[in-house]
């Protein structure tokens, strides 16, 4: 790089301080911090019993579920938001559609959460409708099905725009001399369009899955605790029981898994960002 | 490009009409005399005159603004210098460190940020409650600023400061009006995101608000988690407005100041 200044000067210590105060404070402390906790116990002693637990079948069974339902949301979220994205590209003002789909995610988190809780309702329009159809009112409120079926209407803008901007880099004159050159729709698709798109993919496979498994919002408030994911586990024991010694074991896990994903869906091209920003 | 077909339209309205449904439906019902979001008896405004009646909302919801506008602030002016660190950083391997410190707390689940903060803030005596939030809140706003910087930074060519210093600009006058103008739409998306992000945060400031403090995503949790209420709704299509308005303020102050820059890209 040919910048000149602010090299080796007086001036550099200075204005990184802040910077370097935050990443030392606020990224690296904590997670020191929940590593250290998860070695001690509810009385304050030094123990690897919370990793013991953490293997039982409780814990194991609760993980898998977790991951269950991370995997579900996602799936349904992708397979919504990949035509969306597709279909959006090639609309005459894209960015005002792509503006318009993602006002919704802008909206306060709680208050769509809170909309469910009406429309799911034993009263509400879903089951007034069903009634209609004739098939009568079910209890739809407090299933893993509404679980799912909010979370991925929470997620779809988070995956539509990494896929809309990979979708959008692709240089259609690809896509001509792929039907030139013979292809149907469906092979352009599979071996140019979804290949090339791979990488929007991943980012938005990235910024559902592991939000997914640390939900406990919409578990508790949609779910009715039916669905108890890894979040909800690290809420229930650092607010309500109180073992902070436990919820940092599970919280030790969940950062693991957290990078494993985040190895897997690693894409190549550095530039696609959780915002979406490509440059 | 080819034209969209019939069927792919009507998909397109279809998913627009399930992600706005939701809100519509809270905004509608804001309206309801008949106090349940199932049916609808006759149009009033009581629900609006309840927010604002309700001293305990108004706080909070002054509260939530001021967390909001001060650690976008906070976190614009510390991620700016961060951005700027990491950009006149001279050891590769170093840079790309930083920038993955940078990004943990971006993909890190709100829940264990909370957690951690939580127990950071126990460790180091920070009493829970106002300074708890706003820390927290410029905490985990700061890398998504950065990470709006940094492109515009890595896009302005070296050779426009290497001009500004040979023509005798001091380094204050090269930060001033060489860089910053340069970064500034930068700038401003990282204090929009920042503000949204501080906005919409539930799981954080529920993990380190104490009893005294709330703000308006874990009061609505709270209203949510004993039943249906329809000042939430009343709330809710206040929100709506406030969030359009701020969308498209943004998107004509990005659009005013990306305009001429771009043309002098070119």
């Amino acid at each position: 790089m040919g910048y000149r200044i602010m090299n080796n000067k007086p001036l550099r210590p200075l204005y990184t301080i802040p910077y370097t105060a935050w990443i030392l404070l606020f990224v690296i402390a904590p997670i020191a911090l929940i590593v250290y906790y998860s070695f001690f116990d509810l009385a304050g002693h030094f123990t690897l019993d919370n990793y013991i637990n953490f293997f039982s079948s409780v814990y194991l069974k609760l993980t898998i579920s977790s991951f269950w339902y991370a995997f579900l949301i996602t799936l349904f979220t992708l397979l919504f938001a990949y035509p969306t994205a597709y279909f959006l590209t090639k609309t005459k003002h894209k960015q005002l559609w792509l503006l318009l789909i993602i006002i919704p995610s802008w909206i306060n988190l709680l208050l769509k959460t809170y909309a469910f809780i009406g429309l799911f309702g034993l009263y509400g329009p879903i089951n007034a409708l069903l009634e209609t159809v004739g098939i009568g009112s079910q209890q739809i409120l407090f299933t893993d099905f509404s679980f799912v079926f909010v979370s991925v209407y929470i997620f779809i803008p988070f995956m539509i725009l990494p896929i809309f901007n990979s979708l959008d880099k692709l240089n259609p004159a690809l896509i001509d001399a792929s039907h030139d050159l013979g292809a149907n729709s469906w092979t352009t698709f599979r071996r140019v369009i979804w290949p090339l798109t791979l990488n929007g993919v991943k980012s938005g496979i990235q910024v559902v899955f592991i939000p997914a498994l640390s939900l406990f919002m919409i578990t508790r408030l949609i779910a009715g605790n039916k669905v108890i994911t890894l979040g909800t586990a690290i809420e229930q024991q650092f607010l309500v029981t109180q073992n902070w010694g436990m919820g940092s074991t599970i919280a030790v896990f969940l950062i693991l898994f957290m990078f494993i994903i985040m190895l897997i869906t690693s894409s190549n091209d550095r530039g696609t960002t959780i915002n979406g920003k490509t440059k | 490009m080819e034209k969209l077909s019939k069927l792919p339209k009507i998909y397109l309205v279809v998913v627009f009409i399930i992600l706005y449904a939701p809100i519509f439906y809270l905004i509608f019902y804001s309206f309801n005399s008949g106090g349940n979001m199932s049916n609808f008896e006759s149009f009033t405004l009581e629900h609006y005159a309840a927010v604002f009646e309700d001293t305990r909302l108004i706080v909070i919801l002054i509260n939530t603004i001021v967390v909001a506008l001060l650690s976008a602030l906070i976190s614009t002016a510390i991620g700016v210098l961060g951005a700027l660190s990491i950009v006149f950083m001279r050891n590769k391997a170093m840079r790309n460190a930083v920038l993955s410190l940078n990004n943990i707390l971006i993909v890190s689940p709100d829940v264990i940020i909370g957690a951690s903060f939580l127990i950071l803030f126990t460790m180091i005596g920070v009493k829970l409650g106002f300074a708890s939030v706003l820390i927290s809140h410029i905490a985990f706003s700061i890398p998504i600023v950065v990470i709006m910087v940094l492109p515009k930074l890595q896009e302005m060519s070296p050779t426009l400061i290497d001009a500004a210093l040979d023509l005798g600009a001091s380094k204050r006058d090269v930060l001033t009006r060489v860089i910053i103008p340069f970064i500034k739409p930068g700038i401003l998306a990282g204090f929009f995101l920042a503000l949204t992000y501080s906005l919409d945060d539930f799981a954080v400031t529920f993990f380190v608000t104490g009893n005294g403090f709330s703000t308006l995503s874990v009061e609505i949790y709270s209203m949510a988690r004993a039943g249906i209420t329809l000042t939430i709704n009343a709330l809710s299509g206040l929100i709506f407005l406030v969030t359009v308005i701020l969308v498209l303020g943004y998107y004509t102050i990005s659009r005013k100041t990306k305009a001429p820059l771009s043309g002098v890209k070119k």
